[in-house]
């Protein structure tokens, strides 16, 4: 074909089996929660929140805990295969400590996310898609996050940092680096005196 | 036009998301009132006050629930909290600073219908909101205005979240509920319609967060004083969401009485200084661009429809000179490739090659025949799917070919962009 027209999704492989996988009592707990949710007859419901809490407690999912997950929601380990090669918030591969997406949809792009993902990429060392040699940060570029009046939007795991600018989005980086998880912000609330100014509603 | 916001009047005030601060400005006194009524005659209140789902289409959300098949127990109301259109931000504020609206409505909602069970599918990205969601419910369930008889009524309704996990295609309904029983998240064909049969094969009602959180507003002030606020048959409050290079960006609320001019000028600030307005789209990525000499229509669905695009989701992304029409539609094309679940296949290959002949022609690789083929394979995407996203992806094309084909022919004469924005300059040149 002239213009290779190729579903570009196909090329997503999964991961090696990786190491056994089990969930942690904790976990399995939690999971037993959620199922009761759904009717009886229909534990497949969970395997979203099911995924989420494999990924929690190693990081990505693995080809062993997707045959966890389809033994308890009583599913083949293809349904769940499925399901993770579809959703974009599965990492099949392991991804750095903070996982930091950006915006790149109109909105963001018409405000600059662009030389955010430059400035990023500068400092970094990378590209989007990779994880920086320390394994602290992996870059990615996402579709629209939904908060558009705050753009560019940056994602960090799944706390929100918006507004960045090439300018502040070192000092975001730096910050994770020293502090941690304790650097990651909440998203701005639309409260007088705890936004970015000239943002959100009537009056 | 403005009016008093009715939606978010409260949402910048610190509290405005607990419990008490919404039962002190009369909360959960709708269902209180709702629970002394046949559901029945709820959906009647909703049929005559006109309410349009605000999820996109525009559908008369009391038909809607009309078709709910009342015969087929259990029934099930999915709440629509999958807000992905690019350019669209309201959910998300009011789930955030507003959240007992949205319980208050989906309780009244599942008892209109008949349901006793209803899900919030939450977009995966929405964490920090669907904590201050769960933190809601369950304020909601220690004070009895959810769970088993609310109120002394003998009415049970359980409200639970669903996490999504980053498909904008969720968003569509039939999609939504595959994406709730465990599937990928790709449309079933229809008819048979949710109403008929949704969510497990049962009937299902599945409403945007927007309209769900007007129907307490409904039955606590009626009918009448809800269709009275706007034009007619686009009655009530409206949530519009500006964003793009204006000076204040935000969510507005305001009749839809109120034109495009006043939100982009005078709400949102007009453009930057120095610049000059060069379109706009009025109802987020998937609808038809607006000229700046169509601005004065009126904000409402049918208006908009008749000026030749669509109110969608009510996402206004303003666009000023720097924005080079090519460089956009690749942008929104990248986002509708991504986003394409694969299951028909002129979307799943389409998106892909029209992306790729877009990306050619920024480049300054375009041919002359590009321009043809791009008309080609839009008209043979368009109409041509399951669900509305193939019309959706091809909009940005179709719209910008219409209006701005003179900037694709630049870029291939001059066989490079010919508008490259100060946001977008980078120092090295673009490469192959």
């Amino acid at each position: 074909m002239a213009y290779d027209a190729t579903f570009h999704k196909s090329a997503r492989r999964l991961e090696k089996a990786g190491p056994p996988f089990a969930f942690t009592a904790e976990n399995r707990a939690r999971l037993d929660e959620i199922i009761k949710r759904y009717p009886e007859d229909r534990r497949r419901s969970a395997v979203l929140p099911a995924l989420y809490l494999v990924q929690a407690q190693q990081g990505y999912v693995t080809v062993n805990g997707m045959s966890h997950v389809a033994d308890l929601l009583g599913i083949t380990r293809a349904d769940v295969e499925d399901v993770v090669s579809y959703y974009s918030m599965f990492f099949t591969h392991p991804v750095g400590k903070f996982v930091v997406s950006v915006c790149r949809t109109l909105s963001c792009a018409v405000n600059g996310a662009e030389r955010v993902t430059e400035a990023i990429c500068d400092r970094l060392g990378i590209t989007p898609g990779q994880t920086d040699a320390s394994g602290t940060f992996t870059l990615l570029e996402v579709e629209c996050l939904g908060a558009c009046d705050r753009a560019p939007v940056v994602m960090v795991n799944d706390a929100w940092h918006e507004g960045q600018t090439p300018e502040t989005v070192g000092n975001m980086l730096d910050d994770l680096r020293a502090r941690g998880e304790s650097a990651l912000t909440g998203c701005y609330h639309a409260i007088e005196g705890n936004t970015p100014a000239a943002t959100r509603g009537n009056k | 036009m403005t009016v008093d916001p009715v939606l978010i009047n409260h949402v910048r005030e610190p509290n405005a998301f607990t419990l008490d601060f919404y039962l002190a400005h009369g909360g959960y006194e709708a269902l209180k009132k709702a629970l002394t009524l046949a559901p029945d005659s709820i959906i009647d209140r909703v049929k005559a006050s006109g309410l349009r789902g605000r999820g996109g289409a525009g559908f008369p959300t009391g038909m809607k629930w009309q078709f709910v098949d009342k015969k087929i127990a259990p029934r099930y109301l999915a709440c629509n909290a999958d807000e992905s259109e690019p350019g669209t931000f309201k959910d998300h504020l009011l789930m955030e600073r507003n959240p007992h609206l949205l319980i208050e409505g989906c309780a009244i909602s599942c008892y209109a219908i008949g349901a006793k069970v209803a899900y919030i599918y939450i977009r995966g990205e929405f964490l920090h909101v669907q904590r201050v969601l769960e933190q809601a419910i369950a304020e909601a369930y220690a004070r009895g205005f959810l769970g088993a008889n609310i109120l002394g009524s003998g009415f049970d309704c359980e409200v639970y979240i669903h996490r999504g996990a980053g498909a904008y295609e969720a968003g569509e309904e039939t999609a939504l509920l595959e994406s709730l029983e465990g599937k990928r998240a790709q449309p079933r064909n229809k008819p048979p319609f949710p109403a008929v049969v949704g969510l497990y094969g049962k009937p299902t009602a599945v409403n945007n967060v927007e309209t769900l959180c007007n129907i307490p507003l409904i039955v606590s002030r009626g009918a009448d004083w809800y269709a009275a606020l706007g034009p007619e048959k686009n009655g009530g409050p409206k949530l519009y969401c500006v964003s793009g290079h204006v000076n204040r960006p935000g969510v507005y609320e305001a009749s839809m009485k109120v034109t495009l001019r006043e939100l982009v000028e005078g709400y949102a600030g007009g453009v930057r200084k120095g610049r000059t307005l060069k379109a706009v789209i009025p109802g987020g990525s998937s609808v038809p661009i607006l000229m700046p000499d169509q601005l004065d229509v009126q904000a409402s669905f049918d208006a908009i429809q008749k000026a030749g695009s669509l109110l969608g989701s009510a996402a206004i992304v303003v666009l000023d000179d720097t924005t080079c029409m090519v460089w956009l539609a690749e942008n929104l094309l990248h986002f509708y490739r991504h986003e394409s679940c694969g299951k028909c296949t002129p979307c799943r290959e389409g998106t892909d090659w029209l992306y790729k002949i877009l990306r050619k022609i920024e480049r300054g690789e375009g041919t002359p025949r590009d321009l043809d083929l791009l008309s080609s394979i839009s008209a043979n995407i368009g109409g041509k799917t399951l669900c509305a996203f193939g019309d959706a992806a091809v909009t940005p094309v179709v719209t910008t070919l219409t209006h701005f084909r003179h900037e694709y022919e630049a870029h291939i004469l001059e066989r490079r962009c010919t508008l490259v924005a100060d946001w977008r300059a980078r120092q090295q040149p673009v490469g192959v």
